[in-house]
């Protein structure tokens, strides 16, 4: 079995029905992209994936557990997913370092040592080893996502989930924030990203995904996706982000 | 203009009732000492349980909110009525036996906690759900994030209102004076029945409002400051 294996999840908010009958499966040290417009589904269907929402009818199994039978201990699961937002949602009343080390110790008991050490050599390896002492506000969008996603590794996750992490960025310091995940991508971490940084995708997916009004229209490698897509309606999306020049 | 000055402000007089109204005075320092310390714990405890999920705390919920509602309501000297005459006259062992002191406590913390509840509840719902969000999805538990995340950003925004309520519940502190506590303004009663001179209110008064002045300027200090950091990082 794959290591993340979807099949058939439906959710709805309400009235508004936004996954329908999605399946996805994602191999170990992969990365899959999802793309697709706003609302079509994307960050619900990361969301489902940590337990951050339910799904209302399907299943899905990560690393060989089910994940929807509602016997799953939610804590214990996503100390082994990570997940970075958009907006960073870093905790402004902490500095960096304690933003990075307060899972790893609350949640899976390590001790303080032991975390700030981790703590600084993630920091170091992202060039912000002296912003340990400093709190969020003092730093760039870039910075900041860059301490969310060292915040998200630091508790070792098998699997990361990034939700348009560069959405919120200026475009000047969106490639800082790239070349990190392209590393964890080359180091072989297991990652999903919701995203429109196209040829981004198309660099580092070993698999994109269109999503379409909840649906997962058509998947592929991406040099199938970007420049043979089956669907008319991928077609469509691909050609209205060429004319944005976003590819 | 002498009478009033005789009767309000005689030096005389206030220099006679001074140690007895300072020595009350004194008595009122306890008082809020021990009832803002309490406020504050069983507040942030009530506030926690009004917001706790699921439909298992719905009780509890409802508990916290006929609370704060009923105590909201109630003027504080029917309260200090209740308990300072209510539980003597139950006749039931320990908690009839308390002096009054206690039962003043008891009266100022039972009608602050539930104003100090609401502040914290503002605060806690004044934290951004992505913070609690953020906080889950790192594995923390429900208490944690509450504890490490969410808290200690509501507490900190609510600091100016609070000390606000303290400067309401410090002069309340008057108040307990109806069922015989022997603080300032009861000590400031008796000099002015026994020598026919109103100087000792004044006296009390002046103690109170030289306790509340720095407080209140600190809270606008407070207050000020935030605003400016926040100017600060919106540009």
């Amino acid at each position: 079995m794959s290591f993340v294996s979807v099949q058939n999840i439906s959710k709805c908010f309400g009235e508004n029905q936004v996954l329908t009958d999605v399946c996805l499966d994602v191999d170990e040290h992969n990365v899959v992209c999802l793309i697709g417009a706003s609302g079509s589904g994307k960050s619900t269907l990361l969301r489902c994936l940590n337990l951050l929402e339910k799904v209302d009818q399907g299943e899905i199994s990560v690393d060989g557990q089910l994940l929807t039978n509602g016997k799953v201990d939610v804590n214990a699961l996503r100390r082994k997913i990570g997940i970075v937002f958009q907006a960073y949602n870093l905790f402004p009343h902490m500095t960096v370092l304690e933003n990075v080390t307060l899972a790893p110790r609350k949640a899976r008991g390590m001790s303080g040592g032991a975390a700030r050490e981790r703590a600084y050599e993630l920091l170091r390896r992202i060039g912000l080893e002296d912003k340990a002492d400093d709190f969020p506000d003092r730093l760039s969008g870039g910075q900041q996502q860059r301490v969310a996603i060292v915040r998200a590794l630091a508790m070792e996750p098998k699997l990361m989930l990034l939700d348009e992490i560069t959405s919120a960025l200026d475009p000047q310091l969106v490639s800082e924030v790239l070349n990190l995940v392209r590393e964890l991508a080359e180091s072989g971490m297991t990652m999903i990203l919701a995203t429109h940084e196209m040829s981004f995708a198309r660099e580092v997916a070993d698999k994109v995904c269109f999503l379409d009004a909840g649906r997962i229209l058509e998947e592929g490698p991406p040099a199938q996706i970007f420049s043979d897509p089956r669907e008319p309606r991928t077609r469509a999306f691909l050609s209205r982000v060429i004319e944005a020049g976003r590819l | 203009m002498n009478a009033v000055l005789h009767t309000f402000f005689s030096p005389f007089n206030f220099r006679v009732a001074l140690p007895n109204v300072w020595a009350g005075f004194q008595v009122n320092l306890k008082l809020m000492v021990v009832a803002e310390i309490l406020v504050l714990i069983l507040a942030l405890a009530i506030a926690v349980v009004r917001g706790l999920p699921g439909r298992g705390a719905a009780p509890f919920r409802a508990l916290a909110i006929v609370y704060t509602d009923f105590f909201r309501g109630t003027p504080l000297i029917l309260v200090a009525f209740l308990v300072g005459f209510g539980f003597p006259a139950l006749s039931l062992g320990f908690i009839s036996t308390r002096s009054n002191f206690t039962y003043g406590v008891v009266a100022l913390t039972l009608v602050y906690t539930a104003y100090v509840t609401e502040v914290y509840r503002a605060g806690i719902e004044s934290v951004h759900p992505s913070q609690r969000m953020a906080a889950r999805s790192l594995g923390l538990s429900y208490w944690q994030s509450m504890r490490h995340v969410v808290l200690p950003q509501a507490v900190r925004r609510v600091v100016p209102p609070l000390l606000n309520d303290f400067i309401g519940l410090q002069k309340d502190t008057a108040l307990v004076t109806v069922i015989g506590v022997g603080e300032a303004a009861y000590q400031a009663q008796a000099y002015s029945q026994n020598y026919a001179n109103f100087t000792s209110y004044v006296v009390a008064a002046v103690f109170f409002v030289l306790l509340t002045i720095p407080l209140a300027r600190f809270t606008d200090h407070l207050i000020l400051h935030r605003e400016r950091r926040e100017r600060a990082a919106a540009t």
